[in-house]
Parts: C-alpha cells; structure tokens; sequence
C-alpha cells in the first residue's frame, strides 16, 4: 500500500455536491455525523443549477391530484420498467419534501391565494390517464439554482467539510467487498489523498458528455458511473438514454416543449410539417422518444435542411413578436447569442441532444448500493451509497417524466442520509485499509505520466462522442449497434496509446480531462453494450429491427459488468408498498 | 499575471478550470473565450473578465444573455465581447 499518501477520515465521505449529494449530507450533518463531500467543482457550480423546468409534487394546488395518481404517471412514462415500490416511496414523500424545502428558503413561486403556483407538464395526468394535472412546482425559471443554493447555505451552517475542486479517482474497496472511501486528487496541486470512511455516498450526476450532441454540462463525464465499474459494480439499464427532441443543432443546447407548447411547429427542407405523419394526433406534441426518432427519419431519408442536410427546422415566426417576447424570452435569448438569428425572423435549426441518464449504479430505495456479487440478485454492498442521476432506483425505467428528476435528487438523497446513520450506529468504526485499491488508483494517475508519441484525450474523446451519436443514439438496429461496440471497443484500444504532452502536476486540467475520458469510456462500453443486447424497444430505447415491447423476454432490468463485458439481468420490482400493482399497459398517449 | 511563461500557463489552466459550469450554455461562451481572446485583453479587462467569474451560474448566464443588466456597468463592455466570440 502506498503510504506517503496523506490520510483523511470521515464518518461518511459524499462525493459530488449537486442536490443528490448535497440533500444526503445535510441529513448527516444534522444528526452529527462527520460527513465530508468532495466536488470537483465548487458545489454551487453542480449541474443541479441547470434544472429550470421545476420538480414534481402532488399538492393538488391548481388541479386535483394526488400521490397515487402520480405514481401510475411515472410507471407508465417508464415503460414499466421501474421498480413500484421505490416510485410509490418517491411521489408519496414528494408534497412533504417540498414544503420543507420552502421552509428552508426555496423561493418557490406562488399562487394569489398564497398556495405554490404549479404547471403542467408532459406526461402529468388525472385519474390514472385522465385530464392533464398540473404538478411542477418551480421557483421562477431557477428552481435547480434555488435548491442548490439553499442546501449549500444549510450544509455550511451544519458545518459539512467541503473539498471543493477535489476530483475522486476510485473507490478503495477491501478483500471482502467493503468500501472504505475513496482516493481524491486535489485539483490545484494534483497531490492525491485518502479519504476514509465508514460510508462512501456516490452522487456524481449524470454522463451526456459521452454523445456529442447533448444538453449537459461538461462536467457531467459519468465518473462515479466508471468508479463503480471499476470496483466491480455493475451499471444497470445503461441501454436508455433519454434524447431531447428540440436541441440547437450541433450544439445541444435544450429548446424547451415550451416553444412547442406556444405553437411552434418543425419542418423539413420541403417545408413540410412532417410531425403531421408520424402522430397525426399530438403532431409536433407527441412524446419525446417519438418526436426525437421522426426527426431522426427525416434527416436520414435526405429531407433534413442546411448545407449538409443534417438537421431540420422549428418555426415560430408565425406566432408573432408578442407572444414570443412575452412567453418565450429565455429560448429566444438563447437563440439570437449563439445563433445570431431572431426567432422572430428566422427558424431554428433543430436535432435531437442527449439529456438524461435513465440507467446508473443500482440501489434499492435506502439508496444502498445491490449488485448480484453473492448468492442473490440484490445483495447489498457494505459501506456504498448512490443518490442522484447516477443511481438507478429505478424511479425512471426506460424514460424519465419531466420534472421527476429534481424530486428524485432530493428524495433518495435524504433516503440515502437516513440509511447512513443506521448503518452508522452498527459500523462504529473505521476498517483496516488493506485490498490494492489504492495502488490501482495510484496506477491510473501515474500511466499519464508516460512520455512519448501519442493520440491526444481531444482526438479520442471527440471520437468517442461522434461513434456514440452515429451508433448508439436514437435510432438503433442489430447491425447498427453491433458496429458499435466494435467500434467503441477500438476506441478504449486507442486511449491505451494516448498521451498527455503536459505532466506538470499544478493545475493540470489536461490530466484532469484524461482521467474524465477513461470514464466517458466505460461508460459508453456499458451503454453500447447494454443496447445491443436488448431486442425490444421500450421508452426510450427503440430499436427499428425490434419495434415493440416485449414484456414476456424483456420486462427486466440489465446489469453490464466491466469485467468481460458480462451482461447479467433481474427481475423489475412489480410490487409497490401499500398500493396494488400497476400490470404493464400498452403506452398510448 | 506573471510574466514567468510557467506561471502563466498555470494560471490560464486555472482559469479555465473556473470556467466549467454547472450549465452548458455558460461552457460554451466562457471556454472558447478563454482559449481564443482572453490573452489579448487590457489587464483591465482581464480583470473585469475575473470579476465576472465570481457570478453565480444563474446570474452570469442571464448577463451574458442580455436578460439581466451587472449591477456593476463597467462589466457591459466585457460581456459584448464575450457574446461576440461565440
Ligand atoms: C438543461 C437541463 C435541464 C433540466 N431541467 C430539469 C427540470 O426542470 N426538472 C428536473 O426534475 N430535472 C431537470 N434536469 C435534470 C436534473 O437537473 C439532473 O438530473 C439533476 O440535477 C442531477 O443532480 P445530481 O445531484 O444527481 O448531480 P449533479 O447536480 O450533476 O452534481 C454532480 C456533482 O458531482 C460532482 N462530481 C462529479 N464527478 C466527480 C468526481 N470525479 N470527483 C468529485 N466530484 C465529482 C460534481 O462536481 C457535482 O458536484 C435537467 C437537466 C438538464 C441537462
């Protein structure tokens, strides 16, 4: 074992400060245990910021609702594919979860009568599949920047440890399985350091840096998705990935349903509405996955618009100055900075962009970490946590609701905060550091140090995305997708002969962005792999050569293990808490 | 900053690190900006640039987006040549 590494011990040790990590600390905080959290970038700059749709909570305070009639929502918007009990524990916490964030000081926007104002979004429903209900709750278009804001405050005031700018290598793990913390590089100085812990929590967020178009951060490189490989945790239902219809072409950037919602509408380069084909109801409203795959079919067919015929057009010239000033500022600002066009004036040119992380490191609902590393499908991992969009609950299956993500960060952060304690109180103290662990991670760090004639991390990684886009994004087949995995595996070939050409350790983001790439590699491994097995479609995974579901094979979850590329399943969790079961339905919107 | 080219490259590398952000919108005006026209600025302007990293994500994203004026005026100037680099 390496042992000039300095030494860190914690209770618990949090890694990422976005609303998963940070909700989880503070609960750990409060009941005095000794937590640290570690993010590599200061906490308040975390994805979570991003979110400005809002969260999800039956309060019934515009429209009748309540927490069951949710629960069927965001069963069905998963293809059936999540796990009952997790989602009823979800929806029913959710009224309680938000008054208390209210509480906390999350400036949630209102209603004359003083209730939170809510709005309503795809996929929200009355009466199990009735009326539309109006359900998101959202403090202004900053809902992501108000919860993070305020759960950093109270994590300072219940004296959290933070290491910002730290980045978390791998997880130490022992011979008979614990996990016992994690090395951490400090950013600045490049110097690595222990952090022991009883209880290591994972809330690294989410992994859409490994498509080229996408709409996340760039931060967001999957890394404590490629630190549970790493230690031999599989990675479950990789496979679905959810595709926003509406990104700027060749950028990414999100287009929200809103303009949609106003009236625009999309067309091909013949000036056809097409959407008016492919759902002659809903039109340019269907869902996301249909949207995104017609979008897709034009472009292929040869009727997408531009130069390179690559994308197609959204319009919203018709709906006039005013309403497009007065409802949709935000997308047209976005719009005239990195376009230079006015919406007002001119179409947008449009694409699908990769927007969430459905699949992740597998949990139960205390957020405990269960693999089938023993004798069942679900054996805990002692000493692991996962929280957040890198955990796989699975309250999302095979498509994520709108607005259901913010309520899961917080949900099974705090779920995840409470377990600890527990398992706190029975482990009092800290474990033996023994296992190779830390001289694996130390390896990792120091094969960038080889010098020598090399692939650039750009040229790789760049590479990388584009594969992932042209093999593995909305539109897949069993030729398409058996490429693909050739190709990606071609490429972690190639990443063994990169080279860094800077090694200076202070501030070295160019190392930084290398250690990133090895996990936006395993990461897309999992993913390509995970999606050429399954010969279904279902939510957000279609597969052309395969166009339906398939409950009798398929109603399972999928677990992709680093070793051997080894693909395993279980059973999905089909029985709620309290409530009877929701039986798969066709999903007819 | 220093003069030292050792110095100075840390010090770019640092400031790109404070130009990852929690959204990508604020990733694709800081990062090219940095990399292309930053070391072309007065020290001035450097520093109005600096001043305007210590905006929180939601905030710089509605300045440099024109929906929102900086309290502090001076840093117009430096928000239209990010806009203009994009
Ligand atoms: C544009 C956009 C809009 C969205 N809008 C909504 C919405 O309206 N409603 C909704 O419910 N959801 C929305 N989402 C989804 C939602 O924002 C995310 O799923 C959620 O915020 C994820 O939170 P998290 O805590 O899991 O992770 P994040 O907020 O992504 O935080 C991850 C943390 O991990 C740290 N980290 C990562 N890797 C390392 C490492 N190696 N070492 C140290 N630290 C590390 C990071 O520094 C960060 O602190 C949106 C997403 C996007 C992209």
């Amino acid at each position: 074992m390496s042992s000039s590494i300095p030494v860190r011990r914690f209770d618990t040790l949090v890694i990422g400060a976005g609303g998963g990590g940070l909700r989880a600390a503070l609960q750990l905080a409060q009941a005095e245990s000794h937590v640290a959290v570690v993010s590599k970038v200061f906490p308040t700059r975390s994805h979570t910021v991003a979110a400005q749709g809002g969260m999800n909570a039956a309060l019934a305070n515009v429209l009748p609702d309540n927490w069951h009639w949710h629960m069927f929502d965001t069963i069905k918007g998963s293809d059936y594919l999540a796990d009952q009990d997790a989602v009823e524990y979800m929806c029913r916490a959710a009224p309680r979860l938000v008054v208390e964030l209210e509480h906390a000081g999350v400036p949630f926007s209102r209603l004359d009568n003083g209730k939170i104002y809510q709005r309503p979004f795809g996929g929200q429903s009355q009466n199990f599949g009735g009326d539309q209900a109006a359900r998101t709750c959202a403090a202004a278009d900053r809902t992501g920047h108000a919860i993070l804001h305020s759960l950093y405050q109270q994590n300072i005031h219940a004296k959290t440890h933070f290491f910002d700018e730290y980045l978390a290598l791998d997880l130490i793990r022992d011979e008979s399985g614990y996990i016992l913390g994690a090395v951490v590089i400090e950013i600045e100085t490049g110097e690595p350091l222990i952090i022991e812990a009883k209880a290591t929590l994972l809330a690294t967020g989410g992994a859409g840096q490994i498509f080229r178009t996408n709409t996340n951060a760039h931060i967001n490189t999957g890394d404590g998705l490629g630190m549970a490989l790493r230690a031999g945790i599989p990675l479950q239902d990789m496979e679905f990935f959810q595709f926003h219809p509406t990104g700027i072409a060749g950028k990414g950037m999100l287009i929200t349903e809103g303009a949609r919602g106003e009236g625009g509408y999309l067309l091909n380069k013949d000036g056809e509405r097409f959407m008016e084909r492919y759902a002659p109801n809903a039109k340019d409203l269907a869902s996301r996955d249909v949207v995104s795959r017609a979008i897709y079919t034009e472009v292929k067919e040869g009727r997408g618009c531009g130069p390179n015929a690559d994308h197609v057009m959204l319009k919203l010239e018709h709906l006039g100055p005013e309403v497009i000033q007065k409802r949709l500022p935000g997308i047209r600002a976005t719009i005239q900075t990195f376009l230079h066009i006015d919406p007002i004036n001119e179409p947008i040119p449009i694409y699908p962009t990769a927007h969430y992380t459905m699949g992740g490191i597998p949990t139960n609902r205390y957020g405990q970490v269960v693999a089938p590393l023993g004798n069942t499908a679900e054996e805990t991992v002692p000493g692991l946590y996962a929280a957040g969009e890198c955990a796989c609950v699975s309250v999302h299956g095979a498509n994520r609701l709108g607005g259901n993500s913010l309520l899961d960060i917080v949900v099974f952060g705090r779920a995840a905060g409470n377990h600890i304690i527990e398992f706190l109180e029975e482990n009092r103290y800290h474990r033996p550091l023994t296992g190779d662990s830390v001289d694996k991670a130390m390896a990792r760090l120091a094969r960038w140090d080889q010098k020598g004639e090399g692939e650039s991390v750009k040229q790789v990684r760049d590479d990388l995305k584009k594969t992932m886009e042209d093999y593995c994004g909305v539109f897949r087949t069993d030729e398409v997708l058996a490429e693909g995995v050739d190709k990606v595996i071609e490429l972690e070939q190639r990443l063994e002969n990169a080279r860094l050409r800077d090694h200076s350790k202070v501030f070295n983001t160019a190392r930084v962005e290398a250690l990133e790439l090895e996990n936006l590699m395993d990461v897309a491994i999992a993913t390509v792999c995970s999606a050429h097995a399954r010969k279904e479609s279902r939510g957000a995974h279609s597969r052309i050569d395969f166009p339906d579901r398939d409950d009798e094979r398929w109603l399972k979850h999928t677990l992709f293990f680093k070793e051997e590329r080894r693909l395993d399943y279980k059973p999905v969790r089909m029985k709620p808490l309290s409530v009877d079961s929701f039986p798969p339905k066709a999903r007819v919107y | 900053m220093g003069a030292n080219p050792e110095t100075s490259e840390r010090d770019k590398a640092r400031l790109q690190w404070r130009c990852r952000r929690g959204m990508l919108e604020l990733d694709l005006l800081l990062e090219p900006f940095v990399e292309n026209v930053y070391d072309k600025l007065s020290e001035e302007e450097k520093q109005q640039f600096h001043a305007l990293l210590d905006f929180q994500d939601q905030e710089l994203l509605e300045c440099l987006m024109l929906q929102k004026k900086p309290e502090d005026g001076r840093l117009n100037g430096i928000i239209s040549k990010v806009r203009s680099t994009v």
